[in-house]
């Protein structure tokens, strides 16, 4: 038999995803919050204040709020895809956390395809996402959709050959080895020795310095992936009302907000493990202070640094929304196939290169 | 408990590769559960409304939201087939980049020959990329 239940239903198991959905909500609320403060500081407003101290239970109030509003299908809509497509959003980008470690040895599933499971798994709600919009039967959700997909799936490729160059580079998909890696390996760049400094000379990027660029196009990829500015022309509140979830109230439409922040902290979590020592420490060894062994290993250190660094990339990504103004849609799919398409294939030969001859 | 994989990796006697397959499957269990229970909970979430709040039916609630004014047709509409164009183009880079994921795990022991191969592979997939680019295939206007 295929499955053993009895050993699988246990606590073991059930209680990292509990813990896993938890987390993602307690996130996205605090997102939410995090993003409207630092909209408004940005716009030199003041944002939310009325509700808790300083506004901080603003979200917990919009929660309550969608709460009490009845979902809404309109007539001529498909009911069965429109019922279907939330579902299919969330649990896709759901399952892809799966596979992502939030502190060091503590796995959930440790599988050695890891990367190409987040890739192919969280891929999955463009199908959710072509749902909606076509199941809504409105004009605009059915724009907000087709824009959505083609954008979705023309950054895809860029960000399959920015995981491809950093997997020739480790010879691994599986996450565990390639943080692993990035306390073991110490040639800054193929020049210095900095293994006895620690820190963040031992990132990926700063051993070999062509992940840097590696990681802006998986970056900027990630961040159209999201569908969030200056990539959010599905979403574009100005001209398609709010694309492809338009017609989406309660909490359905929180269902796939909550997705959407979910993507945020999956790109950020995979650009950390990738290109930022993931659970390693970022500071250096200085003389007699050993500040990188003593501020790495340990479950509270390793999610620490984990989760700070993804944080950190999810404000980056809240600094661009707010400071830079939309592409238009031929733009955006231009630059994704004339500009980071060739960028990241010559980029990965340079990865293959740089792998058999240049690094030591 | 632990599977099949992490058992390989403390022991290295046990055959990875030669273990049958619903052995090497062990490791994924946890992740089916996680797509299952992600699907339960969406469910739960998406339909807490369903059950939670009454539903008052009007008629102007129900037509599709265009920007308040009556909507005019269906939205069931032919679209521009530049779309279909770049779903196709996504299918065939796509594919390339799965034939190269395993090629770029095996790549430290596959060495110079590999990377013949596969520079071989990228180039023919390149030129037939300029063949897209000069046709005007990318041009949105």
């Amino acid at each position: 038999m295929l499955f053993n239940l009895n050993a699988l239903i246990t606590l073991e198991l059930l209680l990292p995803i509990t813990l896993t959905f938890v987390f993602i909500a307690i996130y996205a609320l605090l997102g939410v919050y995090a993003e409207r403060k630092i909209a408004a500081f940005i716009q030199d407003r003041v944002g939310p204040d009325e509700v808790g101290y300083k506004g901080t239970l603003q979200t917990f109030a919009d929660i309550l709020k969608l709460l009490q509003k009845e979902i809404i299908v309109p007539d001529s809509a498909d009911k069965i895809l429109f019922w279907l497509a939330p579902i299919l959003i969330f649990a896709s980008v759901f399952a892809g956390f799966a596979v992502l470690p939030f502190m060091h040895s503590e796995y959930y599933v440790n599988i050695n395809l890891a990367l190409l499971w987040v890739m192919t798994i969280v891929s999955i709600d463009v199908i959710g996402i072509i749902m909606a919009g076509w199941a809504s039967n409105n004009k605009y959700s059915l724009y907000g959709s087709m824009r959505a997909v083609s954008q979705m799936i023309a950054y895809e490729i860029p960000l399959g050959f920015a995981i491809l160059g950093v997997a020739v580079i480790y010879g691994t998909l599986n996450i565990n080895q390639i943080i692993t890696m990035q306390s073991i390996e110490g040639y800054t760049w193929g020049l210095w020795n900095t293994k006895n400094y620690g820190g963040f000379f031992l990132w990926s990027i700063f051993q070999h310095p062509h992940l840097l660029l590696i990681f802006l196009i998986f970056f900027t990829a990630g961040i159209a992936e999201c569908n969030r500015a200056p990539f959010d022309i599905p979403e574009a509140e100005s001209e398609l009302i709010a694309g492809f979830h338009i017609e989406y109230s309660g909490f359905a439409f929180a269902t796939i907000m909550l997705a959407e922040y979910a993507n945020m902290l999956i790109i950020s979590l995979l650009s950390v493990i990738m290109f930022f020592g993931g659970w390693n420490s970022p500071l250096p060894n200085l003389g007699n202070f050993f500040l990188y062994h003593w501020t790495n290993g340990g479950l509270f250190w390793s999610s620490f640094w984990l989760l700070t660094k993804s944080f950190l990339l999810i404000f980056i990504m809240m600094w661009i929304r707010w400071s830079w103004p939309r592409f238009r849609a031929d733009q955006l799919l231009q630059f994704s196939w004339k500009v980071l398409l060739p960028a990241s294939l010559t980029l990965v030969i340079f990865s293959v290169l740089w792998k058999l001859w240049l690094h030591p | 408990m632990k599977n099949y994989f992490e058992q390989y990796l403390q022991n290295p006697c046990l055959n990875y590769n030669l273990a049958p397959f619903s052995k090497r499957m062990q490791e994924y269990y946890g992740a089916f559960i996680m797509i299952a229970i992600g699907l339960g909970l969406a469910l739960i979430l998406s339909n807490l409304q369903n059950i939670l709040i009454r539903k008052r039916f009007t008629e102007r609630k129900v037509m599709p939201y265009e920007s308040g004014m009556d909507p005019v047709g269906t939205a069931r509409d032919r679209f521009s087939i530049k779309f279909y164009l770049i779903a196709m183009l996504f299918i065939l880079f796509d594919i390339e980049i799965i034939f190269m994921y395993p090629w770029a795990v095996q790549y430290k022991q596959l060495g110079i020959f590999g990377f013949i191969e596969m520079f071989s592979f990228v180039l023919i997939l390149f030129v037939g990329y300029i063949y897209v680019v000069k046709k005007g295939g990318l041009d949105w206007n």
